[in-house]
């Protein structure tokens, strides 16, 4: 073994330090007596930094080429170190959200963080994924962080419901993903993903009883990912979890993941299974448009605001689905950079609003009081004009209107959908959206409209404050100035 | 000429809205007044230089700007104006100066956000007025929903949030058809979201009626046309005095300004198929909203419908594809910007006083506030149209544009002459004349200084216009000339 094939590794540099950071943090935390786990707190974030330090070194060492390592099972391209700085970024600011909350609760104990850490690295190996069992590893180990996270609040009823909630169905949906896998593994012979991508590309061009085994295959595929998206008609779980998890878990849930999900979407259906676009494009327009009509008519009837993210989410991963299956028209992806780089900006756009909206409600829960419902928004402007200003922002990015950077994320994807020649399925996107403004525009009504209710005291502060106006600000920053990200997500998206 | 006027129209109100809101809650009242005042000062200030350097003689953009702002879908931040878009950038500034002057005392809580919304709203027409290049233009007209959502939002009357989220939801609707529009024409042309490229673009029949519906909805619901005028009585009556200003006189041109831009040479054979259906929704608006203006008794409701009724004359003369028509129309447009905003602005003189909308709570204020009496009288003038007022010259070249084009046509949008001088003057006769109603118009006092100038202005500018309104008419030859040569010219 020479060293030059060792040094290869170092492509994998950031997940290394993440894992040896991540059990580190356990070790050390359980020496801390710390109540606010300030040494914790700060490991974690100085894990986070590195991670980052590190992928910008693969980056700059490997001059955005595509190289896999561990015999093909782990990609190294520019696509997952992208996604991977944005999931650094989304968890380094869920921490900084959550601390307060947590704390507040006696929820802020290393678990927390660990399981964090260890989500992220689920995260990135599904970003990496370059084989069928890579895709599942990196799945399982996001999702089992993801049920004990849900469930840390163990005294609360709810909260495990929705882990049991979450654990049942997610392990259901594994299953179906496994046995979608091991279908199309029978039909190809191969699980690392450029192989079953020529393979089956040959195989469904051939005959039409390996077509069917595949495409037999590829509906559980598409089921198992649709589950991970959170997609009608696999979203039974996404409105009791957002409810059911303490606030700090659900930011958690709403964020990092959503990359994750779009990653293995990527890497399974455009890296994997390209041969069979025609098929699992026709599956993803129902499943968008069931989405996004069930997600915004449902959101109107909510009274709970988490609950209403929740439906809100669902409409708008059907909405980015709209990007993935716009990428090939009538058999030639000339479309693809535009359509997968538009579904690829959506999804960041989306985490940033995400992280914001829920920003909000840690920032405006104190100990003793959860903020989540809708009636907790009114008056916000009375209270605390500035943090109300900034939920207007994400209410109004969320709901899609100009100058901000939700506006950008529906314009590139309906966009790619038009240059697809589905005009009609712009037209149902679009008409959806205007459905969805109107629970958002209630948010901004409440806050801005309405007088308080109850005791005035102002939104909590520190940090979270800090982060939150910069959360806000970037928004409006990249809807005065899309181009930087909207780039970035292209070049990401060239390296496919 | 070489400072970039048109951005500068753009930002400095919107950096003056920032500067306001930056000083934050009400301590900061009074310097947040004068904040607004000089940014709205500065923000007309700048636009006065496009009418002294603007060449009448050609129908090219100018002050033209342009760089590259999304290079992914070659969006460019170009900007220009020719001699139709010029006026109402004046207009625009204008206008928004006289609304923090009107809000001075009268706004007491909220001051920071109230002028900031303004200002925001006042940069961010400008742009849609400027914009040369479809994204940008659809950002400008898309983001002037959100102040204007706050304006009648948190300063307006009791049922204003039903209002707000009906003006919303209403104007979202119809641009987002639009967007899918551009996005067509943007794949169509190969990749260019420039205006002026579309102009030339060839379309077929059948893509140009598409379009045409897209665009239609979107600017038919600004105008407002009949039958999606709904929400803006409810938006008007419910919106304060200053809202209900900029709504009538500038944000109404946005929808028309569209069909000149857009709908009418992108798209010239379909507007010419349809010119029939705009037409008959135009005279709709005229004749039968003009009735429906007749048996309003709340005055703010009143002269909404009276502005439906104006604007379905501004679209009857784009429609008949003549020089009259669609001039007629563009002074129609201004015209209406100064009446609307006055009329408006005179009930909010009334309404701060007694605090009460009706029409029946009125009567004999003559007696009581004659300065007021007398400006109000005028301004109902040119609301009906009469000869030396502004109202007058738009609406006869209209008319007589409706002439060229077929005589019953002409007759029936003349017939707003007799509901507009019916409606109008039979308001004016029963709040201003008569006796004395009630002790509270007896105790009523006479204009303060401050609303004097509001309304000393905007007389001088209808009369201006009506008695001589060819600095207004001879910028606007040229790119008239223009347009209708794109219109007659079949492009499938």
């Amino acid at each position: 073994m020479s060293v030059a094939f060792l040094l290869s590794h170092l492509r994998a540099l950031p997940e290394m330090l993440l894992l040896v950071g991540a059990c580190a943090l356990m070790i050390a935390d359980l020496l801390s007596k710390d109540e606010r786990r300030r040494l914790s707190f700060w490991f974690a974030q100085a894990v986070l930094a590195l991670c980052f330090l590190a992928t910008l070194y693969v980056i700059a060492e490997s001059e955005g080429t595509r190289n896999t390592i561990f015999y093909g099972m782990f990609v190294s391209d520019l696509l997952s170190h992208v996604l991977k700085l944005f999931a650094y970024v989304a968890v380094s600011a869920a921490l900084v959200y959550s601390r307060q909350y947590l704390f507040d609760r006696g929820l802020l104990r290393g678990e927390f963080l660990t399981l964090l850490l260890f989500a992220l690295l689920g995260v990135m190996v599904m970003a990496s994924a370059n084989s069928f069992i890579t895709v599942y590893l990196g799945l399982e180990l996001l999702s089992l962080c993801l049920y004990a996270m849900v469930a840390l609040n163990r005294d609360v009823a709810a909260s495990t419901e929705a882990a049991m909630k979450y654990f049942v169905l997610g392990a259901l949906a594994s299953g179906l993903l496994l046995y979608g896998m091991s279908m199309i593994y029978g039909a190809t012979g191969s699980l690392v993903l450029p192989e079953v991508a020529a393979r089956a590309g040959a195989l469904a061009a051939g005959s039409e009883s390996a077509r069917t085994l595949l495409v037999f295959g590829l509906v559980f595929v598409v089921a198992g990912l649709a589950f991970k998206l959170g997609v009608v008609p696999f979203h039974m779980w996404i409105p009791d979890v957002y409810q059911g998890a303490s606030t700090a878990v659900t930011l958690v849930i709403g964020t990092a993941p959503k990359i994750a999900a779009f990653a293995m979407a990527l890497r399974l259906l455009v890296n994997g299974l390209p041969g069979l676009a025609v098929d699992w494009q026709q599956m993803l327009v129902v499943l968008a448009v069931l989405s996004m009509a069930l997600g915004n008519l449902t959101a109107i009837a909510q009274s709970n605001l988490k609950r209403m993210l929740a439906y809100s989410t669902i409409a708008h991963m059907g909405f980015m689905l709209l990007g993935l299956l716009s990428g090939v028209v009538g058999g030639n992806n000339l479309n693809a950079q535009d359509a997968y780089g538009a579904a690829m900006f959506y999804t960041a756009v989306y985490v940033l609003m995400s992280l914001g909206a829920f920003g909000v409600l840690l920032l405006a829960s104190r100990k003793g009081f959860e903020c989540e419902r809708l009636e907790d928004m009114k008056g916000m402007n009375r209270r605390d004009p500035w943090v109300a200003f900034l939920m207007l922002l994400m209410m109004f990015s969320l709901a899609g209107v100009p100058p901000l950077a939700g506006f950008y994320a529906k314009f590139a994807v309906i966009s790619a959908v038009v240059q697809a020649g589905q005009v009609w399925l712009a037209v149902a996107a679009v008409v959806f959206s205007l459905i969805g403004a109107f629970y958002y525009l209630r948010v901004v009504k409440l806050m801005y409209f309405d007088d308080p209710a109850g005791d005035l005291a102002p939104a909590g502060g520190g940090g979270a404050r800090v982060l939150l106006s910069v959360n806000g600000l970037a928004l409006l920053a990249i809807g005065v100035l899309p181009q930087g990200l909207m780039e970035l997500c292209q070049v990401a998206i060239r390296s496919l | 000429m070489n400072a970039p006027l048109l951005s500068l129209a753009i930002w400095v109100p919107i950096g003056a809205a920032l500067l306001v809101l930056a000083l934050g809650g009400d301590r900061n009242a009074p310097l947040q007044r004068w904040i607004a005042l000089a940014g709205a000062l500065a923000g007309f200030a700048v636009t006065l230089p496009l009418y002294a350097g603007f060449d009448t003689a050609t129908a090219q953009m100018q002050f033209v700007e342009a760089a590259p702002w999304i290079r992914q879908f070659n969006v460019n931040y170009h900007l220009g104006v020719d001699g139709i878009s010029m006026l109402f950038v004046i207009l625009n500034s204008f206008i928004t100066v006289l609304v923090v002057i009107a809000g001075w005392s009268v706004i007491g809580s909220r001051v920071g956000q109230y002028y900031a919304s303004f200002l925001m709203l006042s940069g961010v027409m400008n742009g849609v007025f400027a914009a040369l290049d479809g994204v940008l233009f659809y950002v400008f007209f898309e983001a002037t929903l959100i102040p204007m959502f706050i304006i009648i939002g948190v300063w307006g009357g009791p049922n204003r949030v039903y209002a707000a989220v009906k003006f919303f939801l209403y104007t979202l609707a119809g641009s987002l058809l639009m967007l899918i529009a551009l996005l067509y024409l943007y794949g169509k042309s190969g990749g260019s979201f420039a205006v002026l490229d579309w102009h030339k673009l060839p379309l077929s029949l059948s893509a140009q009626t598409w379009l045409f519906f897209g665009f239609l909805l979107a600017f038919a619901v600004k105008v407002p046309m009949w039958p999606v005028h709904t929400w803006l009585p409810d938006a008007h009556v419910e919106a304060p005095t200053g809202g209900s200003v900029v709504l009538a006189a500038i944000m109404l041109k946005l929808g028309a300004y569209g069909f000149i831009r857009f709908s009418l040479p992108i798209l010239p054979d379909a507007a010419r198929s349809l010119a029939w259906l705009m037409i008959a929704l135009s005279l709709i608006a005229v004749v039968y909203i003009g009735l429906v203006a007749l048996v309003q008794v709340d005055l703010k409701k009143l002269i909404a419908y009276s502005s439906i009724s104006h604007m379905g004359f501004v679209t009857l003369g784009f429609f008949v594809f003549n020089a009259w028509g669609v001039e007629g129309a563009l002074v129609q447009m201004i015209s209406h910007g100064f009446v609307s905003a006055a009329l408006f602005l005179c009930v909010g003189v009334l309404y701060d006083r007694m605090h009460t909308r009706m029409i029946a709570d009125y009567g004999g204020v003559v007696n009581t506030m004659p300065r007021f009496a007398s400006l109000m009288m005028l301004f109902a003038m040119a609301n009906s149209g009469l000869p030396a007022t502004s109202g007058f010259v738009g609406e006869f070249m209209v008319i007589m544009g409706a002439m060229q084009a077929n005589f019953w046509l002409a007759f029936a949008a003349a017939t707003t002459l007799v509901f507009g001088a019916a409606y109008t003057l039979w308001m004016v006769k029963r709040v201003v004349f008569g006796a004395v109603a009630n002790e509270h118009v007896g105790a009523l006092k006479d204009l303060e200084p401050r609303e004097l100038v509001v309304l000393g202005l905007l007389a001088v500018a209808v009369l201006a216009m009506g008695i001589y309104p060819l600095p207004l008419t001879e910028v606007m030859h040229a790119s008239v000339d223009e347009l209708l040569r794109h219109v007659a010219q079949p492009k499938l």
